[in-house]
């Protein structure tokens, strides 16, 4: 049942991406992209991260994916066709040397002596989390929100209108 | 403060005032601001004839203050005061003649178009004479030496305007150099061996008694001293330097008086005096052997000489030479003694001659004749009448000058030629009977041409009868110094409490007693000395009254009464060719020129050849000319090579690549992101497999 | 099939498609849609290795990938509003079209 639900995951995550690269119409490929990052959230599940794959949805999908969308309705004149294009030589090249990458990482991923431990069922990890987050991780937490208002600042700054 | 000290400072430096006052502010306060001068030294007087006075009553002055100027490591360099007996004799004869000139030339210069200027180098000068006089070191003196011969340069150079002044100036103080270069080896020499410059320190540390550090070497104590006499020798106008004394006279006559006759001159022979305990007998031999010759040099040229200031300058060179020759005979005493009478009536005589010019000056000037030059004696003649005054003091300057009795210069003279003739008593050699010869004879021709300027002078007839009647006395502002020093030149104002006038015994032999050789010969002991001269004391009054005497007559067999003709003996003189010698000075200045002069501008000429001509222009100039030679080369070499190959083709291949490289930079981002990923995937291809 | 080289196999496969996207697309709103498959490998790697790795004691994997999604949160938001800029500046989106740093 497990491996089912994993497989059909990990094909839905494979597949939405891959619309998202190359769907010519904006709007679908926001489309897929929500479907992969659903996947994402449902593999975090799978991971024992709970807490991560809520986050993934309510961050990602609600927030950032509507970001996105937004994004592609304000620079977009209504009634035109939402369409992206890329060059031949361009998207060869690139292609190509995808490729080369995934193959040489798919490689190293093979062969590479990764570091193993114990595999340990997790009741929950919001606590464990909170708790790292307010001893361990604090430091980093705190960045993350100077992190945050700054980059809502700096967003607000771009954006306004300009004034005379 | 020590009062003496007080009074010393106050003697040195309120003229140093009257200087400062006079040059900045002059012209400010007006000709009437000369009186401040006047009276500044008028204090200084004053201050010094107190001094004297408690030194006469009977309290030796021996105050010898003295300030640390500067310290090197162990060394160190004082400044003071030698206030001893001598000193105060001299300051007191510098302030009097200072002061009785600085009232002289109240109204001999007036109408000078640098009065106060003039009156301001009086200042500075006796500023520095005052100096010399205190200073309690060589190398003191030598600094107010300098200054002395500064302020000479400036007040013989007063009327600068005239050629021949300025040249006056600057031969003076070029041939003051001369013996000053003499004078700081010597006063190194002196330093080198004992490390002290105060006369106190040399005194002790040549002296015999307390461990000559000499000893052993009083060759070099010799030539050290005959150096630092060459001081003397250029200051007080010695054989061979004293060509520089007459042509002083272009200056103005008060300056004569105070500068070149009774206190500058003077200098060299206080210093000579001051050195005598530490000069040994050869290099007062040579000291007395520069003086002798001096005096007969100077009275031989004296007598046919027409300028009545020139007269009286190779008088003056004369008599110092007779200090001079004193101090080598060690009659040290007598030397002081000559000074100070000497400083008396050849100021008296200078000033008498000033008056006479003066009076003649605007006499010419009142009937309109510019041509006829007011020195000269032959357009003088019957001034007696019209001059009383400088009549009957010039001629009181003239007796005592002459070494008549009852005058001061006969005591001093007559001391002086008791030294000669004891010397000579006491040397064997044959060459020892030229000093007295030398002394006597030079007394004889002394007598001799000074009556012959009084009798040309102010007897006979009257060369320009019409001047003759404009011509009158002075005002009392001049005749006052005349009068003054007058009387100071009879013999009883420097023998009181005796008043003996064939004997110097007084007050002055009193307070200055012979000194004492250190250098430790026999010969030279004081009580040997003076035991010498009281012997040969009557011999010589007698010699002396008769030379005098005899060359007195001759000038009224010449010029008084005209038994003799001056023209016929001057052409008979002259077949022989003696009076030439004496009429162009014995050619010195002739010799000066061919010998050192001419070759200087030869060997000048040629050096500036070498510099300029071959050094210059064939050397520098053909260095230059090589330079740019080489430089076009190494232009054309950079430009058309190392530039325009060279640089420029480095610039092309940076300007091709960069053409080449540019096309790299497409500006898309999303290439650069591509090239990123293909050199990391680059990297890594390296890295897993090297 | 539960085992880490499935899931780092997966976060490859989304790490390259964004990569191509990021180097394609035209668009820069696509371009964005790129970095964020990139994010999303990253972040499902950092949880593999958390699981996998036996850190389950304070989850740093865990915290990193939450870390991320802030920093992502961040860049949307800022990407946005410079894409906007850009829009208003060129009148396009398309970023190819945006050369002033081209040499």
């Amino acid at each position: 049942m497990g491996e089912i639900t994993f497989i059909v995951l990990a094909a839905l995550v494979v597949v939405t991406a891959y619309f998202t690269v190359t769907s010519p119409n904006l709007v679908h490929a926001a489309v897929a992209l929500m479907g992969t990052l659903f996947g994402v959230a449902g593999l975090y599940v799978f991971l024992y991260a709970d807490f991560l794959a809520a986050t993934q949805v309510v961050i990602y999908v609600g927030g950032i994916l509507v970001l996105i969308i937004f994004g592609v309705m304000f620079t977009t004149q209504i009634g035109s066709q939402v369409m992206v294009k890329s060059s031949a030589p361009n998207r060869l090249a690139s292609g190509l040397a995808v490729l080369v990458l995934f193959v040489g990482l798919a490689n190293i991923m093979r062969q590479a002596p990764w570091h193993r431990g114990e595999l340990v069922a997790v009741e929950g990890t919001v606590k464990t989390l909170g708790t790292s987050l307010l001893t361990r991780y604090l430091l980093h937490f705190e960045v993350a929100g100077v992190l945050l208002l700054l980059s809502l600042l700096g967003a607000a700054y771009l954006a306004r209108r300009e004034h005379g | 403060m020590h009062t003496l000290t007080l009074y010393a400072l106050i003697i040195l430096f309120l003229p140093l005032a009257s200087f400062v006052l006079q040059i900045f502010f002059g012209r400010l306060i007006g000709p009437r601001g000369v009186w401040l001068s006047v009276g500044a030294v008028a204090i200084t007087l004053v201050l010094a004839l107190t001094m004297l006075f408690s030194v006469v009553l009977g309290s030796p002055m021996e105050h010898y203050p003295e300030l640390v100027w500067f310290s090197l490591g162990d060394f160190s360099l004082t400044l003071g005061f030698q206030l001893d007996n001598i000193a105060v004799v001299m300051l007191v004869i510098v302030a009097l003649i200072s002061g009785l000139v600085h009232l002289y030339s109240v109204e001999y210069m007036r109408g000078d178009v640098r009065y106060t200027r003039f009156f301001g180098y009086l200042g500075i000068f006796t500023f520095a004479m005052n100096g010399i006089v205190l200073a309690h070191s060589l190398l003191m003196m030598y600094v107010f030496w300098e200054l002395v011969g500064l302020s000479s340069y400036l007040l013989i150079g007063h009327w600068f305007e005239k050629d021949s002044a300025a040249d006056a100036s600057k031969k003076a103080f070029l041939a003051n150099r001369v013996g000053d270069i003499g004078m700081f080896i010597g006063i190194m020499l002196l330093w080198s061996v004992t490390g002290s410059f105060t006369f106190q320190g040399l005194y002790e540390l040549v002296d015999v008694e307390g461990g000559n550090m000499f000893a052993g070497q009083m060759g070099l104590l010799s030539v050290a001293g005959v150096l630092v006499f060459m001081g003397a020798v250029g200051k007080s106008a010695q054989f061979p330097l004293h060509v520089w004394l007459p042509d002083a006279m272009e200056g103005p006559t008060p300056v004569s008086a105070l500068i070149h006759a009774a206190t500058m001159v003077a200098a060299g022979v206080y210093l000579t005096v001051r050195l005598f305990p530490i000069l040994t007998p050869d290099a007062l031999l040579f000291v007395a052997s520069v003086g002798a010759l001096t005096a007969v040099l100077g009275a031989l040229i004296a007598i046919s000489q027409t300028d009545i200031k020139r007269v009286l300058a190779y008088s003056t060179i004369s008599q110092l030479g007779y200090m001079i020759m004193a101090v080598g005979m060690g009659a040290q005493q007598a030397a002081f003694f000559h000074l100070g009478t000497h400083a008396m009536f050849k100021g008296l005589l200078f000033l008498c001659s000033g008056s006479v010019i003066h009076a003649l000056h605007h006499a010419l000037e009142h009937t309109g004749d510019h041509e006829t030059d007011p020195q000269d004696m032959r357009n003088m003649g019957g001034l007696r009448k019209r001059m009383p005054i400088t009549y009957a003091t010039m001629l009181i300057g003239a007796l005592a000058i002459s070494g008549v009795p009852l005058f001061s210069g006969f005591l001093s003279k007559d001391a002086i030629l008791a030294g000669t003739l004891a010397f000579a008593q006491h040397h064997h050699q044959w060459w020892a009977i030229l000093f007295p010869v030398a002394g006597f004879g030079a007394a004889a021709i002394t007598a001799f041409y000074m009556f012959r300027l009084i009798f040309m002078t102010f007897h006979g007839k009257p060369a320009k009868a019409q001047v003759n009647r404009q011509v009158h006395e002075p005002s009392l502002v001049m005749t006052a110094p005349l009068m003054t020093l007058a009387a100071l030149s009879f013999a009883l104002f420097f023998t009181l409490p005796g008043i003996n006038p064939l004997h110097a015994e007084g007050w002055f032999t009193k307070i200055i007693p012979q000194a004492e050789n250190l250098t430790g010969y026999p010969e030279l002991g004081v009580e040997h000395l003076e035991h010498g001269f009281h012997q040969a004391h009557s011999q010589a009054v007698r010699l002396s009254v008769g030379v005098a005497g005899s060359g007195i007559l001759l000038a009224i067999a010449f010029y008084l009464l005209g038994w003799l003709d001056p023209k016929a003996w001057t052409q008979k003189l002259q077949r022989i060719g003696l009076y030439q010698l004496s009429r162009s000075k014995f050619y010195f200045d002739e010799i000066y020129d061919a010998l050192l002069y001419r070759p200087f501008l030869w060997l000048t000429a040629k050096i500036a050849w070498l510099d300029w001509d071959l050094w210059d222009q064939r050397f520098i100039d053909g260095l230059g000319r090589g330079t740019v030679k080489v430089s076009d080369v190494s232009g054309w070499l950079d430009y058309h090579l190392l530039d325009q190959y060279v640089v420029d083709g480095l610039g092309r291949v940076v300007s091709w690549m960069g053409a080449v490289g540019r096309k790299v930079q497409t500006g898309r981002v999303q290439n650069y992101v591509l090239w990123a990923l293909v050199g990391g995937i680059l990297i890594v291809i390296v890295a897993a497999n090297f | 099939m539960d085992s880490l080289e499935s899931y780092l196999f997966i976060g490859l496969v989304l790490f390259c498609f964004g990569l191509y996207a990021v180097m394609t697309r035209r668009n820069g709103v696509a371009v964005l849609m790129g970095i964020e498959l990139i994010l999303n490998a990253a972040n499902l790697n950092l949880v593999a290795f958390n699981r996998f790795g036996g850190l389950s004691e304070q989850l740093p994997g865990q915290v990193f990938a939450l870390m991320v999604i802030v920093m992502a949160a961040c860049e949307a938001a800022v990407a946005l509003a410079i894409i906007i800029n850009l829009y208003k500046t060129f009148q396009t989106i398309h970023i190819d079209e945006a050369r002033e740093m081209r040499g």
